[in-house]
């Protein structure tokens, strides 16, 4: 069975700067895959590329085993390719439900002519699909800046797993968050891959790497310096990989 | 039960921060009636909505911009140029032999089709350009002032025909002494008789495309869209939202309201002339901030507008009837702006 998504090859310069050399992985349904590395090693910029947002210089992606052209971020999701900033890219002066649909507004015709937004529908989707993720929000007509941190992760991840989502590739979903909100946050990654979706997670935190993932891939300098299972690691040697430091042993 | 009693002052006091604005407006009839009684009257209401239809229509326009986190410093002169290019073009109809009705008609129509030019140039030069909507529109005021005074050369147009005061001057309907309805046309009535006329025609004219716009702005998905762009721009670009386009109909939109008040300001006046919104501007940005839009963008409605729009409107005809100088209300728009602005700062939940 092809790989839900894979890369290959991906290479990505900026000027005389290759952010990402060479990288290529793969990750299939309902699996976690951790892109751990240091500060420009190259994670943010690899995923920028499967997200639309960069164009790499060289490589290839593959969803379901067919080669995809991503131009553009549009591209990306609609291929279900969904991704979820450290950011989140919320519009934080607007409600619950005017951001799961954010750009996608679900209308209907006043007077058989004039589409108009259909909030009731919106809202009761929005409830939907936050009970399935098993979070609640006090109002979903309050605005996203009366919103805790966790809540609005949870609101930026359910507009992605509305759209049916296939892959979903996470920025560091947990910083600036609290210790109980890390939690349910964690939580949530878990049930989504049990839905089957497969994700990817960039994070700082090796407690959040091995909670989470299945598997986890080093970057180091924009070259992938290693891929392990979490199973058959540890947190030392993914720190060494990301270091550097197993290299300087071998020589 | 003490829990229950601080809730419910905190409610009240909420409220009342909320809705600062309209319990101001009620303060300043209760002030302006107490000082000249006639104020508190039917015709002082139509008279204050009849000068205040230029602040409604420039409030509106600038509300689409702002909203986007934008600003459009050019709705004053885009105006003036309006009064004259409406009103050169009537005259121009006018003497190709059209009837009075069709001139001012197709001359207006025309108009507001040019009105969406200069919004065209802005939007584009913001949107695609990224030029600062500040450097953008302010560019913009020049421009339509100095082709408003080239077309004029310094004398206002005239020779307007005089059905155009009629209309503009005109209300909606009026009641005759023997209490009998008549639409558009004042009724000839005996020496002594009073006819009540009932909503200014320009009022009506200007509530038309507010309420359409207003419902573009609430209902429809563009109208989201500008409030989402106001709120988080990149947000917006990645959620596939088409930014340039929906800017550059914000401006567009923002110029033809300008282009209408012009057309009013025509009708009403007879006359065009360069600088016949030139102090619209502080008004219009007023009206949209009194009415609690946040100038970082993403905020305001064109309910609370037109109620800003309303405050603007009663300061400048109440000062007018207590027999205070104009540029009393300069000062007093200036000032209520300031406080709204404070208010803003000091309570950024007042209007979220």
């Amino acid at each position: 069975m092809p790989h839900i998504l894979e890369v290959k090859n991906i290479t990505k310069r900026f000027g005389g700067l290759t952010a990402v050399d060479d990288v290529g992985f793969y990750v299939d349904h309902g699996e976690v895959v951790a892109l751990v590395g240091d500060n420009g090693a190259g994670k943010s910029t690899l995923i920028k590329v499967i997200s639309g947002v960069y164009k790499p210089d060289a490589g290839e992606i593959f969803l379901n085993g067919s080669k995809i052209h991503i131009e553009s971020p549009i591209d990306a999701i609609n291929y279900g390719i969904e991704t979820i900033y450290q950011d989140l890219a919320l519009a934080e002066n607007l409600d619950v439900p005017s951001n799961i649909f954010l750009g996608r507004e679900i209308t209907k015709k006043k007077a058989g002519l004039i589409p108009v937004i259909h909030q009731e529908y919106m809202l009761e989707e929005s409830r939907k699909v936050l009970d399935r993720l098993d979070i609640e929000i006090p109002s979903f007509k309050s605005n996203i800046r009366n919103l805790s941190g966790g809540q609005r992760q949870a609101v930026a991840i359910s507009r992605s797993i509305y759209w049916n989502a296939q892959v979903l590739i996470m920025d560091e979903p947990t910083a600036a968050l609290g210790i109980s909100e890390q939690k349910k946050v964690l939580e949530l990654v878990s049930s989504l891959r049990k839905q089957g979706i497969a994700i990817i997670i960039i994070s700082h935190q090796m407690y959040d790497v091995f909670s989470v993932a299945d598997r986890i891939i080093v970057m180091r300098r924009g070259i992938k310096a290693g891929e392990r299972l979490v199973k058959e690691t540890t947190s030392e040697e993914i720190v060494s990989l990301i270091v550097g430091a197993e290299t300087v042993e071998k020589k | 039960m003490t829990q229950i009693a601080v809730n419910h002052k905190n409610l009240s006091a909420e409220t009342i921060g909320k809705n600062w604005i309209t319990l101001f407006l009620v303060i300043l009839v209760i002030v302006f009636s107490l000082i000249a009684p006639a104020f508190f009257s039917i015709d002082t209401l139509q008279l204050i909505l009849f000068n205040g239809t230029e602040v409604f229509l420039l409030g509106a326009a600038e509300l689409f911009v702002i909203i986007t986190g934008g600003i459009d410093l050019s709705v004053g002169f885009v105006m003036g140029f309006s009064t004259i290019m409406s009103s050169k073009l009537i005259v121009i109809f006018q003497g190709f032999g059209l009837p009075p009705f069709m001139s001012i008609l197709s001359g207006s129509l025309i108009m507001l089709v040019i009105g969406l030019l200069p919004g065209l140039v802005n939007g584009w030069l913001v949107a695609y350009l990224r030029v600062p909507a500040f450097i953008a529109t302010f560019s913009m005021l020049g421009i339509t002032h100095g082709i408003s005074e080239l077309m004029t050369q310094g004398v206002p147009t005239k020779n307007l025909p005089s059905l155009a005061g009629i209309i503009g001057n005109g209300s909606f309907l009026y009641i005759s002494p023997d209490r009998k309805i008549h639409f558009f046309t004042r009724p000839q009535v005996a020496r002594g008789q009073v006819v009540v006329s009932i909503l200014p025609n320009m009022v009506v004219f200007a509530f038309i495309f507010i309420l359409i716009f207003s419902f573009l702005l609430s209902k429809t998905k563009f109208g989201r869209h500008l409030y989402a762009i106001g709120g988080n721009i990149d947000a917006a670009i990645r959620s596939g939202i088409n930014v340039k386009k929906d800017l550059l109909k914000a401006y567009m939109i923002s110029s033809f309201f300008a282009s209408l008040a012009g057309i009013s300001y025509v009708m009403k006046y007879i006359t065009g002339k360069p600088d016949a919104g030139a102090d619209l501007l502080l008004d219009s940005i007023a009206a949209v901030v009194i009415g609690g839009a946040s100038m970082a963008g993403g905020s305001g409605t064109m309910g609370r507008t037109i109620l800003g729009a309303l405050v603007i409107a009663v300061v400048q005809t109440g000062l007018r009837i207590i027999g205070m100088q104009t540029f009393m209300t300069y000062i007093l728009v200036g000032s209520i702006l300031i406080i709204a602005v404070i208010l803003d700062q000091v309570f950024p939940n007042l209007n979220r």
